[in-house]
């Protein structure tokens, strides 16, 4: 294992360099002179950045498929967000979907 | 507004309560994995990022480098997420240089979900604060409970994240150009996730942006700009407003284009 310095430094650079990855962005957004239909892409991307984060979260984990009970509790989810439930309605049935399926032996 | 205020502190309360358990877990398998008690809670203060930290503390015990490349290349979509919400949390140097440290995948997907810049500062700050305590406080709770908390797999809560985001993007789906460019850049990322490291298939959705230019796009930004955008119709002492005499869209300028500018096409005369 690591020495207890190397591990301190490790934690302390990635701490760092993801706070200037965050205040990067938002201090990019107020130097730069952004044309309008740029301005109108960025949410479109931070959208599809999140969408690519909600569905490989969802399909995958790590290099392989996620198997049956993840993706069946995020459709559960996925469903009623559509059917406009309320947030909490859509967390916890995703959530209690993927549990009950496992608890049936389902993975 | 008040209904709104508390539909946003339900909302808050219900993904608190997914993140001290899924903080919880990240905490216990710390310390499964042999790593000393002051490293978890040090991640979850200083890096507050849950997937790069669960990723650190698989590569930390083997090589420290491969650690903090592996959760950088991860936590690299902060970037554009930075620039797509830019001072939502406020302008002062106070408010960026603080709230920047909040932002997650979470607030910044209840953040634009949010069309009015006072309730986008609100919901950034709240969404911000309430996570960032209940990540520590289940981090906290892991640590101290150790083995004696379940697998977050086992109460389905892999599940719940993933649900959420969709709950929370779905309002910005509706629009037709913004679901082709999401949703392919989605697929992408999907079929690229076997063969890249974590952190590069989420930024490869980016490439969904693509599908904006095709040629025939009904939604394609250089029309709908023009159509749809209501702060274009409604404020005349704008720069490019068309009522300007020296605006190029005015049907006797000389230089008039037949189409607006757009950041991927040169623009063509009409003649």
């Amino acid at each position: 294992m690591a020495g207890r310095r190397m591990m301190l430094a490790a934690i302390v650079v990635l701490g760092v360099g993801t706070y200037l990855m965050r205040l990067g962005g938002v201090l990019l957004r107020e130097r730069i002179e952004l044309s309008d239909n740029l301005q109108r892409l960025l949410p479109m991307a931070a959208t599809a950045l999140l969408t690519a984060l909600a569905a490989t979260s969802t399909l995958m984990a790590g290099s392989g498929f996620a198997g049956v009970a993840r993706p069946a509790g995020v459709m559960v989810g996925a469903l009623l967000a559509w059917r406009k439930a309320p947030f909490v309605v859509v967390v916890v049935a995703a959530a209690a979907a993927a549990a009950l399926l496992r608890l049936a032996g389902i993975d | 507004m008040r209904t709104i205020q508390r539909t946003l502190l339900r909302d808050a309360a219900a993904i608190a309560a997914a993140m001290v358990a899924v903080g919880a877990s990240f905490g216990a398998i710390a310390i499964a994995y042999g790593l000393p008690v002051w490293v978890p809670f040090l991640m979850s203060t200083v890096v507050f990022a849950g997937g790069a930290q669960f990723l650190a503390v698989g590569l930390l015990a083997a090589g420290p480098v491969a650690a903090v490349l592996a959760g950088l290349l991860l936590n690299a979509r902060h970037l554009p997420f930075g620039m797509a919400i830019g001072s939502s949390m406020g302008t002062s140097w106070r408010d960026r240089l603080i709230g920047s440290h909040l932002m997650t995948d979470e607030v910044v997907a209840f953040t634009l979900a949010e069309q009015d810049p006072v309730q986008r500062r609100r919901t950034y700050w709240l969404i911000g604060v309430t996570l960032f305590t209940s990540w520590n406080l289940g981090t906290a709770l892991g640590v101290l409970l150790g083995t004696a908390v379940g697998d977050y797999e086992t109460l389905g809560l892999d599940a719940a994240f993933p649900a959420a985001l969709i709950a929370l993007i779905l309002p910005s789906l509706r629009d037709r150009t913004t679901r082709l460019a999401a949703l392919t850049g989605a697929a992408v990322a999907v079929a690229v996730t076997p063969w890249l490291p974590a952190g590069l298939p989420v930024l490869c959705a980016l490439l969904g942006l693509f599908t904006l230019l095709r040629p025939d796009s009904p939604d394609s930004p250089d029309r709908s700009y023009y159509v749809e955008s209501p702060d274009y119709v409604e404020s005349p002492d704008r720069a490019d407003h068309p009522d300007r005499p020296d605006h190029p869209d005015r049907p006797d300028h000389p230089d008039r284009p037949d189409r607006p500018i757009h950041p991927f096409r040169t623009r063509k005369a009409a003649g």
